[in-house]
């Protein structure tokens, strides 16, 4: 089998705690002394098509269109060993439609298959962390007009075929995707590493191509974002330490869990 | 106006969320086609006691199994032929997945997990929708010739509405490629009490230590016949297996308790716990999310709480 060319798609987001508060124009998370990240399910891709590489040679590439900051999660994946990074940028690129970020994507995509040769497999998360709107990875696929299904927890690459499996209610579905295609990917899939010393110092000189993002915005329009209304909580302590255990257990009699 | 809903089954076993799209179509049209790929008549019945005036069976070989990309197309060649103003599905795994298909054959937008439709200015829709897996909301427009959207799984009630079977077939032309994304095989495991379906959950975090650290967490589970969940940072530190994992990329859980035992509360932890009846969060920090938002709680180390639970519990059985 020729050496695997694996592109991963990952999306830069704010990291927040136990709440998440938005700007005062409603525009987006207020991210004031918040970290960033990217989705759980696209650490795993990310960890996907490093361990893909591992097995079967070539080389992976991590996308992600942003702002100039989104530098920051190509370099988390490159300190966990993926050697090449495309940034697609997009001044205010965090909050783009999906129409609009798949667009731009795709096009990006295109040009540097038509330079360096299609991507065996591109990888994509199940769902944004924020936006979540199931869609990109599809959208990028049907532009590029390759099969994509979502949900993968787990991918095998064959000479011809992938195969890949995804959980349902008791057990797992299996596809037979041809080469060249395009997977959503959920959390569980694998254990992402953690990066090492090495990994961090060898990621800070791999070179981050820049392409600018095609512009055209799509149907949906963020008017704003709201926190849902919580339900005003007074929590009964029951008590401190062991000593609480009959109060506890009085409690589940009471709920009707003690059969 | 007219609502098209995409009836998501598995072999002919209807999903509960396409009768909660069902339900949601009705708030918006009297006129409701369900579109259905590879059913069958149980299918069909379900849909005319959810109000569907029109059962629509699209026939195909890829229809025969779910197959996204093939289910897709076929929706659209039915939308394109009917004009429909509105396609709606529910927001699951499946019905996120063939939606957005639809839209890409379509050249429109599709909106994802919406809770609230204001269908009410006809050019433009206004929506609120669910972000960060439903600890943020976003309000936005929808502006498109046939307005697409799933409805979040659990934000419509299904309400049963009979109206008579009118039942109709309708031929889509796939091209050979499209069969590739459909199902190839199914491998089933033996279901038992799962996360989603247990009637107690016992959570462990961080707090918990080490993965020897859970075996009182499974004793206490299994004394009151439920299961033990975990929070993300025992899947990433490699303690437990991901499908034990509660919140946003995890499971849902909607048990009569969830014990939160070491776990802080975290944003994407809570939105999986929330729809739990009860919380019981056991930590050592008084101050915790987990804590301040449970309805009740322990203060104390879980290693010591846990073992003296069930040490009670079999001392009141004898
Ligand atoms: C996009 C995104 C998605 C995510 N999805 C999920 C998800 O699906 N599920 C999820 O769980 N997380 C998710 N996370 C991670 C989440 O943000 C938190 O990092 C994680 O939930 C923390 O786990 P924890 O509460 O076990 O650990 P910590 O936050 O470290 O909390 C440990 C708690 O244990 C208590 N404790 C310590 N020792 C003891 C003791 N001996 N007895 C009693 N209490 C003790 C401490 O007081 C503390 O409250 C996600 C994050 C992101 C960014
Ligand atoms: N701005 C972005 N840059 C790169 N990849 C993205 C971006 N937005 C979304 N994606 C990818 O598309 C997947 C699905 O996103 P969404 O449709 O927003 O749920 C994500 O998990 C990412 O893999």
């Amino acid at each position: 089998m020729s050496a695997l060319r694996i592109a991963v798609c990952v999306k830069r987001v704010p990291a927040p705690g136990s709440r998440i508060n938005v700007t005062p124009d409603g525009q987006s998370v207020d991210a004031t002394n918040l970290g960033f990240t990217t989705s759980p399910h696209e650490e795993c891709a990310v960890e996907a098509a490093v361990q893909l590489v591992e097995l079967h040679g070539g080389s992976a590439t991590v996308v992600t269109l942003g702002p100039v900051e989104a530098e920051e999660q190509l370099r988390y994946a490159a300190s966990v060993g993926v050697e090449r990074a495309l940034l697609v940028s997009a001044g205010d690129g965090l909050n783009w439609d999906p129409q609009r970020t798949a667009t731009a994507l795709a096009s990006a995509i295109a040009s540097v298959e038509a330079r360096d040769g299609v991507f065996d497999v591109i990888l994509f998360g199940n769902e944004s962390a924020d936006s979540g709107g199931f869609q990109v990875g599809i959208r990028v696929a049907r532009a590029l007009g390759r099969p994509v299904v979502n949900g993968a927890k787990g991918i095998e690459v064959g000479d011809d075929v992938i195969t890949m499996r995804r959980p349902i209610d008791a057990g797992f579905e299996v596809y037979e995707l041809p080469r060249p295609c395009v997977i959503g990917v959920k959390e569980g899939i694998n254990l992402p590493r953690y990066p090492t010393m090495k990994g961090r110092l060898a990621s800070k000189k791999v070179a981050v191509e820049v392409i600018e993002g095609l512009d055209q915005p799509g149907g949906q329009a963020r008017v704003r974002l709201h926190r849902p209304e919580e339900k005003a909580s007074s929590t009964i302590i029951l008590g401190n330490g062991p000593e609480a255990a009959s109060a506890v257990v009085d409690l589940f009699a009471e709920l009707g869990v003690l059969t | 106006m007219s609502v098209l809903v995409i009836i998501e089954h598995d072999r002919g076993a209807i999903a509960s969320g396409s009768l909660e799209a069902l339900t949601a179509a009705r708030t918006l049209s009297s006129d409701v086609i369900a579109a259905v790929c590879g059913g069958n008549d149980a299918v069909a019945t379900a849909c005319a006691g959810y109000g569907a005036t029109e059962v629509v069976d699209l026939v195909h070989p890829f229809l025969h199994d779910y197959a996204p990309q093939a289910w897709g197309e076929a929706v659209a060649q039915l939308v394109t032929a009917r004009q429909p103003d509105a396609v709606i599905a529910c927001g699951t795994d499946r019905g996120n997945e063939v939606l957005a298909h639809v839209s890409v054959s379509l050249d429109v937008a599709t909106v994802a997990n919406v809770l609230r439709i204001d269908a009410s200015s006809a050019g433009v829709w206004a929506l609120t929708r669910v972000q960060w897996g439903g600890s943020l909301l976003e309000d936005v427009t929808l502006d498109a010739p046939t307005k697409l959207l799933t409805v979040a799984h659990h934000a419509y009630d299904m309400v049963p509405s009979e109206v008579a079977e009118y039942r109709t077939t309708f031929t889509p032309s796939l091209e050979g490629s499209l069969g590739s994304t459909m199902v190839r095989d199914r491998v089933v495991r033996e279901a038992g009490v799962t996360l989603t379906t247990a009637r107690v959950v016992v959570g462990g975090g961080r707090g918990v230590g080490s993965p020897e650290g859970f075996a009182p967490l499974e004793e206490l589970a299994s004394l009151l016949g439920g299961v033990v969940g975990c929070s993300r940072a025992v899947t990433n530190n490699g303690w437990r297996n991901h499908t034990d994992q509660v919140g946003q990329t995890g499971t849902r859980i909607a048990p009569d308790i969830y014990l939160a035992c070491g776990i802080s509360g975290a944003i994407q932890h809570w939105v999986g716990a929330m729809a739990s009846k009860n919380i019981l969060a056991i930590n050592t920090d008084r101050d915790a999310n987990m804590v301040t938002r449970a309805d009740y709680a322990v203060i104390g180390d879980l290693h010591k709480v846990i073992p003296a639970i069930s040490e009670e519990i079999r001392r009141r059985r004898g």
